[in-house]
């Protein structure tokens, strides 16, 4: 962003707004925000993507008794970090491995299968896809010789926009794209319950995130896999957000009381920390919104002149997530804002 | 079946290379022509379109040159090709009379004029991004003379030849010219949203429909300020409008007109701001 290039521009939007417009949205947060402690919950340095000499090198962390996960980096997608900013969760079961989220690429998913036979003999039994963002299903090619799970609604969002995505994935990421062919989930989710390999999966049908948002509890350990209805430590996304579903969605995965929970992005979560930041922040993000649109603020004059607060510029992948929000929901929350003025 | 199709290509190749020979002297021809302007100017860009823009979409004007007082403020990346929102901030500059917004690259480059009239020139808006390019703000004042400023957005396209959102509903001809407005007078502000499809004529068998048009007057007919809108505008354009404090009173009028001979009509308010 361009901020103050000028002295033209500095003292010209300070006069209208720059003032009003970054005091509204900081106080909001402010108040959203307290309560928060940050840091005290970190349970690892910050995640950079694992990469060697151009290849996934991804290493599973053991969390619980027999589930590890792979954590991204906490970034948008770049060629640096090939993509790998997601996190994919592995499950032993007398059956095989089970896997959540199959990362952004063929070459990742080949690298998330190699990690999964480094931990068990039995292969894969099965996968599951939380949500349709293509960086938690573009692996599937990798593991469609078993079942691929996924709420009907997903499904039929992965088959709508994969190739829209697809086209996006190979322009920001080129080579490591190779080879990756969009495969949508097999396996239609009706139950509440599965189980796999004698490991009971409760399911949890939910959306806010995207239309469509599958949260999974590992009955044996109380953990509980969130897809991107929790981010931690890493900003929120929400090109396909609705906010009221999103907060009902983390109003049911607080009331699990799990004893761990594996957020879509960043790190682990012993103490639903990771729930309240997500909510936390879209909360500060909605308030500062609407208070923008009462006073007919412009896009770009939100994206430059709001001054995020400390419980949030540390995010990672931040000031960037909040200016694409501003894109993805401004639109429709000033349209709410003014009245019709026609004769 | 290999050698067959081998051949036939090499014969297409052939024809191609013989037009494209044709189409490139042609071009080159007519480019010579459009890139002798009157002024010469280095672009800072380099993006070898900015003379051709120079000649056709601003008439080739005697005086012009690059200003950094034209500040042109966007997001570095469009997030929504849709929507790309942009400010543009002529205020350092007396006299404007005139505000060009164009692309350099891009199907159909020329996004707006802004008359400014009794407003301030400097003016908020979105619009459809083709792919990634620089936008260029050219300002005229009165005595003839132009400035341009600049910034560049990468994107990842197609927001020109994606039909509009709004025929994913069936109503959208009862939404078509309804005026979502507020004014406030304190701080010299109007923001305006006006319901209308702006189809570009570049979707697949939907011909050109945009608002060409629209007016912001005082109550009493004093003119405030004029928007010129083309095709790339964003469905349902968005507008901020900057006054000087106190210049506006508590209600304006809005009106225009699209291609087809719809009226847009509408009075804004101030809000209360609690």
């Amino acid at each position: 962003m361009r901020r103050g290039k000028s002295p033209a521009s500095a003292g010209h939007a300070g006069q209208l707004t720059r003032r009003a417009a970054a005091g509204a949205i900081a106080s909001a947060g402010l108040i959203a925000a307290t309560g928060l402690t940050l840091g005290s919950a970190i349970q690892a340095p910050p995640a950079s993507a694992a990469i060697k000499n151009g290849n996934y090198d991804l290493v599973p962390r053991q969390v619980a008794d027999g589930v590890w996960f792979v954590e991204g980096a906490r970034e948008y997608f770049t060629q640096d970090n090939g993509g790998d900013i997601v996190n994919c969760v592995l499950i032993e079961t007398d059956a095989g491995m089970v896997i959540i989220d199959t990362g952004v690429s063929l070459k990742y998913g080949q690298a998330l299968r190699q990690a999964a036979a480094s931990l068990s003999g039995l292969g894969i039994a099965a996968s599951f896809n939380t949500h349709h963002h293509p960086d938690h299903w573009f692996g599937n090619q990798v593991f469609a010789d078993r079942p691929i799970y996924a709420l009907g609604e997903t499904a039929s969002l992965a088959r709508a926009e994969g190739d829209g995505f697809s086209d996006g994935m190979y322009r920001l990421l080129g080579n490591w794209m190779r080879g990756t062919e969009t495969t949508p989930p097999t396996q239609t989710i009706t139950s509440s319950s599965i189980t796999i390999g004698g490991r009971i999966f409760v399911l949890y049908p939910l959306s806010g995130h995207t239309g469509a948002d599958l949260a999974l509890l590992d009955k044996k350990t109380g953990t509980l896999i969130t897809g991107d209805l929790a981010f931690y430590e890493r900003a929120p996304t929400t090109p396909h957000a609705d906010l009221p579903k999103w907060y009902e969605a983390l109003d049911a995965l607080a009331a699990v009381e799990a004893a761990l929970i594996i957020p879509g992005h960043g790190p682990e979560d012993r103490d639903g920390q990771s729930l309240e930041q997500t909510r936390t922040y879209l909360t500060w993000l909605e308030t500062g919104l609407k208070q923008a649109a009462a006073e007919g603020l412009d896009m770009v004059e939100i994206m430059e002149e709001t001054l995020l607060p400390d419980a949030f510029k540390n995010l990672g992948a931040m000031p960037q997530e909040f200016h694409r929000s501003v894109s993805h929901l401004y639109p429709a929350i000033e349209r709410q804002a003014m009245p019709l003025s026609n004769l | 079946m290999k050698l067959r199709l081998g051949r036939l290509g090499l014969g297409k190749l052939g024809f191609a290379l013989a037009l494209q020979g044709v189409v490139a002297l042609g071009t080159a021809t007519s480019a010579l022509a459009v890139d002798d302007t009157k002024v010469k100017l280095d672009d800072p860009l380099k993006t070898g379109m900015f003379a051709y823009h120079q000649k056709l979409i601003l008439g080739d004007p005697d005086k012009i040159t690059f200003d950094e007082r034209v500040i042109v403020r966007a997001p570095v990346s469009a997030e929504d090709s849709l929507n790309v929102p942009v400010t543009v901030d002529a205020t350092a500059i007396a006299d404007v009379r005139r505000i060009v917004l164009f692309v350099d690259y891009g199907p159909i480059p020329k996004i707006l004029t802004y008359w400014p009239q009794r407003a301030q020139p400097k003016l908020s808006f979105r619009f459809k991004i083709d792919q990634a390019t620089p936008v260029r703000a050219a300002v005229e004042t009165t005595s003839g003379a132009w400035h341009v400023g600049h910034t560049i957005i990468d994107a990842a396209g197609g927001g020109c030849t994606a039909p509009a959102v709004a025929y994913a509903s069936d109503d959208w001809e009862e939404e078509l010219g309804k005026v979502y407005a507020s004014v406030w007078p304190d701080r010299g502000r109007v923001r305006m949203v006006v319901d209308h499809p702006m189809d570009t004529g570049l979707a697949g068998d939907i011909p050109m429909f945009i608002i060409q048009k629209l007016q912001l007057d005082d109550l009493d007919g004093t003119k405030l300020a004029q928007i010129d809108l083309h095709e790339p505008v964003n469905e349902d354009p968005a507008f901020t409008l900057y006054f000087e404090k106190g210049a506006l009173k508590d209600k304006l009028r809005i009106h225009g007109r699209d291609n087809n001979g719809n009226p847009i009509d509408a009075i804004a308010s101030a809000q209360v701001t609690q």
